[in-house]
């Protein structure tokens, strides 16, 4: 009797114990700004949108365990590390999503290779990620400055804009910005007649505005970010410098930022994005949802975690762990993905997530019909055009 | 045709004007610095945020009640200049007895503080306002394109400007005010209340910061961030101008403008640090400031 009894036993525990070996685990940890000028266009919103995807991914009827936890980083390497090492070795995070702020991004992405995590980065820019600094654990999702540079240089250069002039944030990313730009400019026959470096940040342009204006260029080129540019662009609508035919390009603006400037003053901008709410019925019905979470529509960064999760959480399942990240994001790179937001994805030998890009012309206040009712979109660009090519040292899938 | 340095004199021309308008948000901001230093001895750093509110307040107002422009340059310095009176009477008024530095820390904190609020509220990105219909569009002058806005804004701040400093200067509330500060003791003495002075005074003060959101509003980004990027050049203004001095804030306020906007045409990268340049060397030449009194 007693044996049987503990022969029932053992048997219950050994497939309780199966069933438990099934469930497989996921920590994800949402690190970006949650309080400082990135806070609108990645912040909360980015956690809402890794939540959604755990949710659309059905993880739960998959096996998965998944569990979200975010920080603030305030836009600093040293906050942004120290919070990616904690996560990593005391909470067991296997997944670090989001992490606007290149220089913030850079450093997360080299602990995350020494702790074989993973980073599926949505909001920072700098091509270094995917270049100079390559690892095999990162993955860049949703854009990078040089893809909004071939979008938007490329398609007013061949619209007949052939004259730039540039409007330069004085510091590393405005430099790299216009250096990009300026390259896609003249490669489309275009040339630049003239720059000024702006200190940053600058409450007043107009002085610099009128620098352009006087330099007979048919585009000015804002290689600026944030409240930079809506101050630029502000101050160009009021000098009549857009009325007289001159055409301003931002090169990083997000849909938060033409929603503060409004159509009245942003009309007639050029700029890409990866993703805008008002595409597709999926597009609509998707942002619909994180609209009555969030009071506000998302930017293509928050859309970009939602489809950088959704990648991630299938190659887990794939493989049946989230344990070895550099594993995770080799079989990222042999999937193939399809979601609603960004349609057909596919991952780069060096971590470079291709997709689509789309160029918009922000409408004018009699074709706009509501606050959130901002762009035409007037054309899309491949991936393959769209981001640089692979460096051959970067390939990590022939290494 | 007469160049300097290959700048042709329309460009430089442009510059200066544009530098003059400047030199107005300059002008209007450490005034109310200047006043409040002077009357209460309270360096008021949450004026940047009161500023910043000054906008907001006008974006609210035409948000929520359809109140436009005009009746906002109005109310929004009221409804700022009040919310001040009930900071001054219910946290400032218990500091005048001490150090200089408690006001300091205790107006950073509000600043903040103030700031937290409008970002949690509203968020970073920023708020659009127009150009009210009457002064959208410009003049061009030959030499440049003015807008009708920024022509405005330089007489609107000259106009308040004057008159601050004629009424605090020239005539009997002045008088008893400065006297109030000079010798509280003596002047409530004669039955005047001097309390309610240098509360009013302080009202007086940020309501000019509220009116100069309002005038920023339709130019410049509205956002919670706004005042405190203005805030440390608008303070490095009045150490210029001398601590206190009203005309000094005012002229040195428009002073600077002008010399900013000239180095925007000579040397734009040095234009974000030319007035902290001028700051030390004042200070190292004549600590108390251009127009300053030698302290007692």
């Amino acid at each position: 009797m007693m044996k049987k009894l503990s022969l029932a036993t053992a048997l219950c525990a050994l497939s309780t114990g199966a069933a438990f070996a099934q469930e497989i685990d996921v920590k994800l940890g949402v690190l970006n700004d949650r309080s400082g000028v990135y806070a609108d266009l990645s912040g909360e919103g980015s956690v809402v949108a890794a939540r959604m995807a755990v949710e659309d991914f059905k993880a739960a009827d998959k096996g998965l365990n998944v569990e979200i936890i975010s920080a603030d980083h305030q836009n600093k390497p040293d906050i942004g590390s120290n919070i990616a090492r904690q996560w990593y070795e005391v909470d067991g995070v296997n997944a670090i999503l989001d992490v606007p702020t290149s220089s913030v991004a850079l450093a997360v992405a080299d602990i995350t290779a020494e702790k074989n995590g993973v980073l599926i980065d949505s909001g920072a820019g700098s091509t270094q990620l995917t270049r100079e600094q390559c690892r095999p654990t990162t993955v860049h999702w949703t854009y990078d400055t040089a893809a909004l540079a071939t979008g938007t240089g490329a398609a007013m250069t061949n619209a007949g804009g052939k004259k730039w002039f540039f409007l330069t944030a004085d510091y590393a990313f405005g430099h790299s910005l216009e250096e990009n730009t300026a390259r896609v400019v003249e490669d489309n026959g275009g040339e630049v007649v003239g720059q000024v470096n702006v200190p940053f940040p600058a409450q007043d342009f107009s002085s610099f505005l009128l620098q352009a204006q006087g330099s007979g260029a048919d585009v000015i080129g804002l290689a600026n970010a944030g409240g930079d540019t809506v101050n630029a662009i502000k101050q160009a609508s009021e000098f009549g410098i857009t009325q007289a035919g001159q055409k301003l390009a931002a090169l990083l603006f997000f849909v938060t930022d033409v929603h503060a400037l409004g159509a009245q003053t942003a009309q007639g901008l050029s700029l890409t994005e990866a993703f805008y709410w008002d595409q597709n019925d999926n597009t609509r019905a998707w942002s619909k949802r994180f609209m009555d979470i969030q009071d506000a529509q998302p930017t293509m960064v928050q859309a970009g975690v939602y489809s950088g999760t959704m990648a991630y959480l299938a190659a887990v399942e794939a493989l049946g762990s989230a344990e070895d990240g550099k594993a995770i994001v080799a079989k990222m790179k042999e999937m193939e993905f399809n979601d609603p937001l960004f349609g057909k994805v596919t991952v780069r030998g060096d971590g470079r997530a291709l997709h689509d890009m789309y160029l918009f012309e922000v409408k004018s206040p009699d074709e706009s019909t509501g606050e959130w009712d901002l762009y035409n979109q007037i054309s899309s660009i491949t991936g393959e055009e769209a981001f640089l090519p692979m460096l051959p040292e970067c390939d990590f899938t022939k290494q | 045709m007469f160049e300097l340095l290959g700048i042709s004199p329309q460009v430089l021309l442009g510059q200066l004007l544009l530098g003059l308008i400047n030199g107005a948000f300059y002008a209007i901001l450490s005034l109310g610095l200047a006043v409040i230093f002077g009357l209460l001895n309270i360096i008021n750093f949450a004026h940047g945020a009161l500023y910043m509110a000054g906008a907001f307040v006008a974006w609210i107002l035409l948000h929520y009640l359809g109140i436009g422009y005009w009746p906002a340059l109005i109310l929004a310095p009221l409804i700022v200049g009040a919310f001040g009176i009930v900071l001054e009477r219910t946290m400032m008024s218990r500091l005048y007895k001490l150090d200089h530095l408690y006001g300091l820390l205790l107006t950073f904190g509000l600043a903040l503080i103030i700031q937290g609020l409008f970002r949690n509220y509203y968020g970073i990105s920023g708020l659009p306002y127009q150009i009210p219909s009457q002064l959208s569009g410009g003049q061009n002058l030959g030499f440049m394109f003015l807008p009708n806005y920024r022509a405005w804004v330089v007489v609107a701040s000259i106009v308040v400007c004057f008159g601050t400093w004629f009424m605090i200067e020239k005539t009997r509330l002045g008088a008893y005010l400065r006297a109030a500060t000079e010798n509280p003791a003596l002047v409530s003495a004669f039955g005047i209340n001097v309390p309610l002075l240098i509360t009013l005074t302080y009202g007086f003060g940020v309501a000019l910061a509220g009116f100069a959101g309002v005038l920023a509003a339709p130019i410049y980004s509205v956002n919670p961030n706004m005042g405190a990027d203005l805030i440390i050049v608008v303070f490095a203004v009045v150490v210029i101008g001398g601590m206190g001095s009203i005309l000094g804030a005012i002229i040195t306020g428009y002073m600077l403008g002008i010399v900013e906007g000239l180095t925007r045409v000579f040397y734009p990268e040095g234009s974000a640090v030319v007035i902290f340049v001028i700051m030390a060397i004042v200070l190292l030449i004549k600590p108390e400031g251009l127009f300053g009194k030698e302290a007692r």
